[in-house]
């Protein structure tokens, strides 16, 4: 267990970022409301899946809805807490922890609010490793682990509980009721007992985005290059490098669906790439061929500072790089194909890993 | 012919140019009035250069008084700031991440009211338009006299923003006001904080354009000015006034600009040393390095679209203090140095004494420091130094070795080689390079505009606000050769019922060097 004050939330929100994909929300308001409310509840108990009984029971917070949506229409502040009681008065039971469904700049910092209002710890984990965009998009799914029951809560205060047969309908349900709330929403789900996350969920998330944000810090302050520090600390392939031409952004069915093309620059002068997003990114192809897809990651830093740059916050002119990354190996089995893989989201390509597929493709440097 | 004027804390500079040739120019000290400054160093240089003011077909002015007065926390009005968008929104109110002394400068006058819009254009509250009168009335009874206002999403519907002007203005009489919608895109706090910076330089805005056009007015110079805004392009002066926040960085992207003129090198570092502060940026292909990420200013975030430059508290007037070790700056004598310096007779131990005792000019009366502590000048000009090689090497994005471009007046207090420069450069004109940037303004054209999409693509849409931009650019006098798009930025109007977007396209082109003026 250690304690985590404000200074910390920096690193976690920017490494979150990366991790991010260009969703799960801004770094910025993401830190601010973390540090607004580690200043007002006091320090955050963190501690790792490895410290909680197999029977204390733990849920869930986030932010769903838009990331074009959460620049703008910043929350009221305590719609995360509403969801998360609602939730508990629903199960009738304390929930001993929280954790993250998914690391975002905004999301990996949701849940720090929720712990530290209510006084009880947060555990380093969480569904994903890195960010999707629905809600049964998370390694729990393929352990069998229900969503519901769910709670949702607005800045109005408006708020729903929800149960449904599986977690493909708790998305279907909970994205009709966050549009009708103005495509943000808070919300609480995926109750479950210690023994289940330790065995559904990713570890270690919020510590890796950490490590990743200080690396980012250091490189800047230690005068490295950023970009190359980036890659090292998460594996990944600069897969372009470019100035963004377009960007075609939609705030639609409850999500950021769009497209951004790149002009190449330096190596890559004379190239284009383009990115497919739906909130992350999800496809991105060079020259016309896919050089990366989900369940990879596919990061854009900017190519100066490595500061990650979100769906919302790309912009016509932008000089950036393009990371490929590994995902979690638990997305490469078949289950977590069929839940997050090219084809799901109508794509009709295989699955190849992104170091096989740099591997193919001579032009790609390793830097 | 044209002008250039660079009005700064310190020193107003002036430069008199006929095409890109720099025909004559002049430094003399600002004035507490501004005008008078100016007044002196105009006047100078159609005497030297004997040219009729008739023949003077712009002038153009880069001013840093804005940015200072921000960082300075100085000359600033306390300012309303009203954010339209309850119950959202309350978890982050106006200014939460702005430094402390700032926004007790403006007086920590925050109000939060029902209203704002979703993404899709249905309210999240109707218009708390009761709250406002009660708003007024604590605006009337504090005082206050300019007023910030925010909405949610009001680039996708600015009414409120509107509605809550025209309430408030007609409960409180002249009453200076600041949409955020007029200033800034998507995302609340950096367009809202773009909006109060705005508003509290309303009186200065005022005071400063007015002794511009008084001291145009008293050379009888009857040529149209402009002043310099954020991203190196021209703004008239009416919009000035209006919007002084637009000035916030033009002074070191005229400078940079100025450096890649003067020196012909188009990859360096360049440092520009002025009276009270120096910048510190990077040129690509001839132009500043732009920031991606969003900029602070005086401590604020923002999303403008400018140069990422480092600023640092040394120039020219840095005070320099012994006190077991030698501290230079923040704090400048500012355009006192000419009174209170030493070599000047005055009482005050300032950079450019130590610089004169060094050795590096001559200035005033040498005499004066003639007997400086040999150890105190050392670790001065060893301070300095260090200060100017931490800037270069934080703002260098590689580790390879650059050519530091060194401009500005105060540039004489830097004698030494630069770590981490291949070369240092102190090109022609050296002092006056903001000044000459100033003159060799880039032109912009800008189109903001809502297109339905029922007849028109996305794409044609695009092409057409780029085209209308492209045009309005060269029309206004920018080089056809040169113009191209600086920034996209698109809005979905999805409540529109014809699926329409809104548009803002800018595109940008060098100065064309006909003798017409321009049409910003």
């Amino acid at each position: 267990m250690r304690l985590i004050y404000p200074e910390n939330l920096e690193d976690i929100a920017l490494g979150a970022a990366v991790l991010g994909t260009g969703g799960g929300g801004d770094p910025y308001i993401g830190k601010l409301m973390g540090i607004d409310a580690i200043n007002k509840y006091g320090p955050v108990q963190f501690v790792s899946p490895e410290e909680i009984s197999d029977d204390s029971f733990v849920a869930t917070s986030a932010m769903m809805g838009a990331p074009t949506v959460m620049v703008e229409k910043l929350p009221k502040g305590r719609e995360i807490v509403d969801a998360f009681l609602a939730l508990q008065t629903y199960l009738d039971r304390k929930i001993d922890y929280t954790t993250s469904a998914e690391a975002g700049g905004l999301n990996s910092t949701t849940p720090f609010t929720v712990a530290a209002r209510l006084g009880i710890p947060l555990v380093d984990a969480d569904g994903m490793g890195r960010a999707f965009p629905e809600i049964q998009m998370v390694t729990p799914t393929m352990y069998g682990i229900a969503a519901t029951p769910m709670a949702i809560a607005d800045e109005k205060g408006n708020a729903s509980i929800i149960n449904t047969m599986d977690n493909h309908w708790t998305e279907r349900l909970a994205r009709t009721i966050c549009i009708e709330m103005g495509t943000t929403a808070m919300i609480a789900l995926f109750p479950m007992t210690g023994r289940q996350l330790k065995e559904s969920m990713v570890p270690g998330t919020l510590t890796r985005a950490e490590r990743i944000g200080q690396t980012i810090r250091q490189a800047r302050q230690q005068h490295e290059n950023p970009i190359e520090a980036v890659r090292a600390v998460v594996g990944g392939f600069e897969l372009f490098r470019g100035k963004v031409a377009d960007v075609q952004r939609r705030t639609e069915t409850g999500f950021a669906r769009g497209e951004a093309t790149f002009q190449g620059t330096d190596e890559w002068e004379g190239r284009q790439l383009t990115l497919r997003f739906q909130n992350e990114h999800l496809l991105a192809m060079r020259d016309g061929q896919v050089v990366a897809s989900v369940p990879d990651l596919i990061t854009i830093l900017d190519a100066e500072t490595a500061e990650p740059v979100t769906t919302e916050g790309l912009r016509y002119g932008f000089r950036v790089v393009v990371l490929g990354i590994p995902c979690d190996p638990k997305w490469r089995t078949p289950e977590g194909l069929a839940l997050v893989g090219p084809r799901y989201f109508k794509y009709d390509i295989d699955y190849i890993p992104v170091e096989e597929r740099v591997a193919q493709t001579s032009r790609a440097v390793a830097v | 012919m044209r002008i250039g004027v660079d009005v700064g804390g310190t020193n107003t500079d002036a430069v008199l140019m006929d095409g890109m040739r720099v025909v004559s120019w002049y430094k003399t000290p600002t004035t507490p009035d501004v005008s008078s400054g100016i007044i002196s160093a105009l006047e100078h240089l159609l005497q030297e250069s004997q040219v009729p003011n008739d023949r003077i077909l712009g002038v153009m002015i880069g001013t840093t008084h804005f940015t200072n007065a921000v960082v300075e926390r100085k000359r600033l009005i306390p300012v309303a700031a009203v954010r339209l968008g309850l119950p959202a929104t309350e978890s982050l109110p106006p200014m939460v991440d702005w430094p402390a002394d700032l926004r007790d400068t403006l007086g920590n006058h925050t109000y939060l009211v029902h209203g704002g819009h979703e993404f899709d254009g249905r309210e999240i509250a109707p218009l708390g338009e009761k709250e406002l009168i009660d708003v007024a009335a604590d605006i009337r009874s504090k005082g206050l006299r300019s007023v910030a206002i925010s909405s949610v999403f009001s680039p996708v519907n600015a009414g409120m923003e509107e509605r809550a002007a025209q309430i408030l203005g007609e409960e409180v009489p002249d009453l200076f006001v600041t949409l955020s919608h007029e200033i800034g895109r998507i995302g609340l706090l950096e367009r809202e904080n773009a909006a109060i910076m705005n508003a509290c330089l309303g009186d200065l805005a005022v005071r400063i354009v007015n002794s511009f056009r008084d001291a145009l007015r008293r050379l009888q110079i009857d040529a149209p000015f402009y002043i310099s805004q954020n991203d190196g392009t021209l703004m008239n002066a009416d919009f000035a006034e209006k919007y002084p926040v637009l000035t916030f960085a033009s002074g070191p992207t005229n400078s940079m600009r100025g450096a890649a003129f003067l020196s012909g090198v188009k990859e360096a570092m360049v440092v520009d040393v002025g009276g009270t502060t120096s910048d510190v940026g990077m040129l690509i292909h001839g132009f500043p390095r732009e920031s991606s990420v969003a900029v602070a200013i005086g401590g604020v975030r923002t999303n403008f679209r400018m140069p990422d430059v480092l600023s640092f508290g040394l120039g020219g007037g840095s005070l320099v203090r012994q006190n077991g070790s030698v501290r230079v700056g923040p704090d400048s004598v500012g355009y006192e140095l000419t009174t209170r310096g030493l070599v000047f007779g005055g009482d005050t131990l300032t950079t450019t004494d130590v610089a004169v005792a060094a050795g590096y000019l001559e200035l005033g009366e040498p005499a004066r420091v003639a007997g400086m502590d040999r150890d105190l000048v050392n670790r001065t000009l060893d301070e300095i130094q260090r200060s100017v090689d931490v800037a270069v090497d934080r703002m260098k994005t590689s580790a390879a070795r650059l050519p530091v471009i060194l401009v500005g007046g105060g540039s004489i207090l830097i004698g030494r080689p630069i770590q981490g420069a291949s070369e240092v450069i102190k090109p022609d004109h050296f002092p006056v390079a903001n000044a000459i940037g100033a003159a060799i303004a880039q032109i912009g054209g800008e189109v903001d505009r809502v297109f339905s999409l029922e007849r028109l693509t996305r794409d044609q849409a695009l092409d057409q606000a780029k085209q209308e931009a492209l045009s309005k650019a060269v029309e206004a006098g920018a080089d056809a050769a040169t113009v191209q798009v600086v920034d996209v930025d698109e809005v979905p109007l999805t409540y529109l019922p014809s699926n329409a977007m809104r548009v803002r396209v800018k595109a940008v082109g060098d100065l064309v060097l006909s003798e017409r003026p321009l049409a910003v």
